[in-house]
């Protein structure tokens, strides 16, 4: 072991109170900014969980309709005022050159492509305005997990079939394998058959989905071999937002992500990410502040000892890697057990948080990358922290220690 | 004369300079010492010995004048070169406070050779077993300073000052914290030391005593060589 290891070791093993205070300090510091991190990221990947179990990840549909100036722009003037269109149920202009592009793009891992419209759903005297959602029920599966949700009967929709939210059947009186009436907002009409009944978790969905087949949806809409979205799923949540920009960028068609969608939640997010950011920043001021008081205490005690290392031949680079390395051990011992202490903190979080349905409110699980950057941060913030008492013992004037040491 | 081992020209040491509480404490020190020369350096208190000693120790430079180590001129040297020549020419032995009381006596013993290699080696250990052996203290390899008496503690800082076999050793006052049995046996063991390996030895003493077992006497009287 080189000389300059063999006295850090030193030191440290005989300043035993010192320095299990300061690893202790380090280790709650670590640990502390590992557990608030997972706590976070789990807190906000379950909110997200929840909300992205209704929607899409990203939908895409045809850009809105401008208004179409009738003079031609010189005398534009003349026009004091400009009404927005009406915006018609139109199909996505050559939606499958579009779908089977989609799936090139980084991140995306589904497609789906949807027609959907307005109409209304009889059932004998009942009558209810609803939502038509044609699909393709394999595709649309890996986009809205409807099967988790299915109350009664099975997730299955033939030609002719549909599944219904619960508070529909409950309004319309109608089970599964009872028959309703859907016509839509396009005047046309059909008769289905109901397959399954499903609980979105959400009230207004539950009395408005009716789910049917792609080609029943584009007949009754009008909208033959249209479509009027492609809902997309991607692998990473938190790049819908960049992914649906590439998309719009490359297809001139509206992109619209979850979290431009649901912008309320991604401020909260924000605010959530930047308190957590603030509280770690300062964790690790204390931390570094912890180990560099306890070093520059060190330095002052063991300033005889300098002066005398110093005239045995140490120089001051030397001496002033001592206590670099001092700094960074200290720093890798709270990395190592902060780790562990996380590890465990987390565990029993994962047991102790429960949410209103009891499900455990954050994983038990730490991605291995929170350890990595901690520890990273941590030897990085004990070397940074000796870097004064090291320049402090390095500086020690040998002859005043051994004179008046 | 044998080759010099040190040589001072005209060396003088100021402190404080530019201040209005500017002091000279040498004025103007010539001195040569032989390789291999037991010499005691004595004079009142202040009268600058310590002060001296640590400017051929390479501690402190001189304001003015030469400094000579085994023939090899050190005004000029850096900081790091004037380690280098430190650890391996000079030994030194202090007063009091001299052992490092993380490290066994063993450990104390290796220390400079540990800083000259690196890294411990069988040959450091091997040689530092054997000073330690030869200053008497075969059986404490493993014991800290604090478990050493004075005169034991000073051994161990003698043996230290060997580790590399230094050409010189610079003791200042080495037992003027001892009593004066373990004073003289201290000292006739570096009296022994010289005359078996050849290593001079530049001693500061208040004793007189002493003093006079040495080849040489040097006093100093407020900052100049009196005889
Ligand atoms: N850093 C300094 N600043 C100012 N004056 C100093 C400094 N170091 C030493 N002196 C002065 O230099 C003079 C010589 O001191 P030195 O320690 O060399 O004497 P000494 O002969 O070793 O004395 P003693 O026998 O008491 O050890 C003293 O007057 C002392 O006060
Ligand atoms: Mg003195």
């Amino acid at each position: 072991m080189p000389f300059e290891w063999v006295l850090a070791l030193r030191f440290l093993r005989e300043g035993r109170m010192q320095t299990a205070l300061i690893i202790a300090g380090t280790t709650v510091g670590v640990a502390v900014i590992i557990f608030i991190t997972a706590l976070m990221n789990s807190l906000q990947a379950s909110l997200a969980e929840r909300t992205l179990s209704t929607q899409s990840h990203i939908t895409v549909r045809a850009p809105d309709e401008a208004p179409l100036p009738v003079l031609d722009r010189q005398r534009a003037a003349v026009a004091s005022h400009v009404e927005p269109r009406v915006q018609r149920l139109r199909s996505i202009d050559q939606w499958q050159r579009v779908f089977r592009e989609l799936p090139s793009i980084p991140h995306v891992v589904a497609v789906s492509a949807i027609a959907t419209g307005s109409g209304f759903a009889y059932r004998g005297n009942a009558s209810k305005s609803i939502a038509l959602i044609g699909v393709e029920p394999e595709r649309y599966s890996r986009i809205v997990k409807i099967e988790d949700k299915i109350r009664t009967g099975a997730y299955r929709i033939g030609p002719g079939e549909a599944m219904i939210g619960i508070d529909l059947a409950r309004d319309l009186g109608a089970a599964v394998g009872d028959r309703i009436r859907i016509l839509s907002s396009e005047g046309r009409d059909d008769v289905f058959r109901i397959t399954a009944t499903f609980d979105l978790g959400v009230r207004d969905l539950n009395r408005r989905w009716v789910i049917m087949p792609l080609r029943s949806a584009q007949t009754l809409l009008d909208l033959p071999g249209g479509v009027t979205h492609i809902d997309l799923t991607v692998d990473d949540i938190f790049a819908a937002e960049a992914v649906a920009q590439q998309i719009t960028a490359r297809t001139g068609l509206t992109a619209e992500s979850w979290m431009a969608v649901n912008s309320q939640l991604m401020a909260a997010f924000k605010n959530q990410t930047m308190t957590t950011r603030t509280v770690r920043l300062f964790l690790v001021l204390i931390v570094a502040l912890g180990i560099a008081s306890v070093l520059v205490v060190s330095v002052v005690q063991k300033q005889r000892e300098i002066g005398i290392l110093r005239a045995i031949g140490a120089s001051p680079g030397r001496i002033k890697k001592v206590f670099l390395i001092q700094g960074g051990i200290v720093g890798s011992a709270g990395a190592a057990m902060g780790s562990g202490l996380a590890t465990l903190m987390v565990w029993g979080a994962s047991y102790a948080l429960r949410q209103d349905d009891g499900s455990a409110l954050i994983t038990g699980q730490i991605e291995f990358s929170y350890y990595l950057a901690a520890s990273a941060v941590a030897v990085l913030t004990g070397l940074l922290a000796a870097v004064a008492p090291a320049r402090q013992a390095a500086r020690m004037d040998p002859v005043e220690a051994i004179r008046y040491g | 004369m044998a080759s010099r081992i040190l040589e001072l020209e005209g060396v003088r040491k100021s402190y404080n300079v530019g201040t209005p509480i500017e002091v000279e404490v040498l004025h103007g020190i010539d001195l040569a010492l032989a390789a291999g020369e037991f010499a005691a350096l004595i004079g009142p208190s202040g009268s600058g010995k310590s002060t001296l000693l640590h400017l051929i120790g390479l501690l402190e430079r001189p304001t003015a004048g030469r400094i000579l180590i085994a023939g090899k001129e050190v005004d000029h040297l850096d900081e790091a070169a004037m380690t280098e020549l430190r650890g391996r020419t000079l030994g030194f032995v202090f007063q009091f406070h001299h052992l490092l009381p993380e490290f066994t006596a063993l450990e104390n013993v290796m220390m400079p050779t540990l800083i000259e290699r690196g890294r411990y080696d069988g040959a450091m250990r091997a040689r530092a077993q054997w000073l330690l052996g030869r200053v008497g203290l075969g059986d404490a390899l493993a014991k800290k300073p604090a478990a050493l008496s004075g005169g034991m503690q000073q051994r161990v800082a003698i043996a230290r000052a060997l580790a590399v076999n230094p050409p010189m050793v610079l003791a200042d006052e080495p037992t003027g914290n001892l009593d004066s049995h373990t004073a003289d046996e201290i000292f006739g063991l570096m009296r022994e030391i010289n005359r078996e390996v050849g290593t001079a030895f530049l001693i500061v003493t208040h004793d007189a005593r002493l003093a006079g077992r040495c080849d040489r006497r040097i006093e100093l009287m407020d900052g100049s060589i009196w005889a």
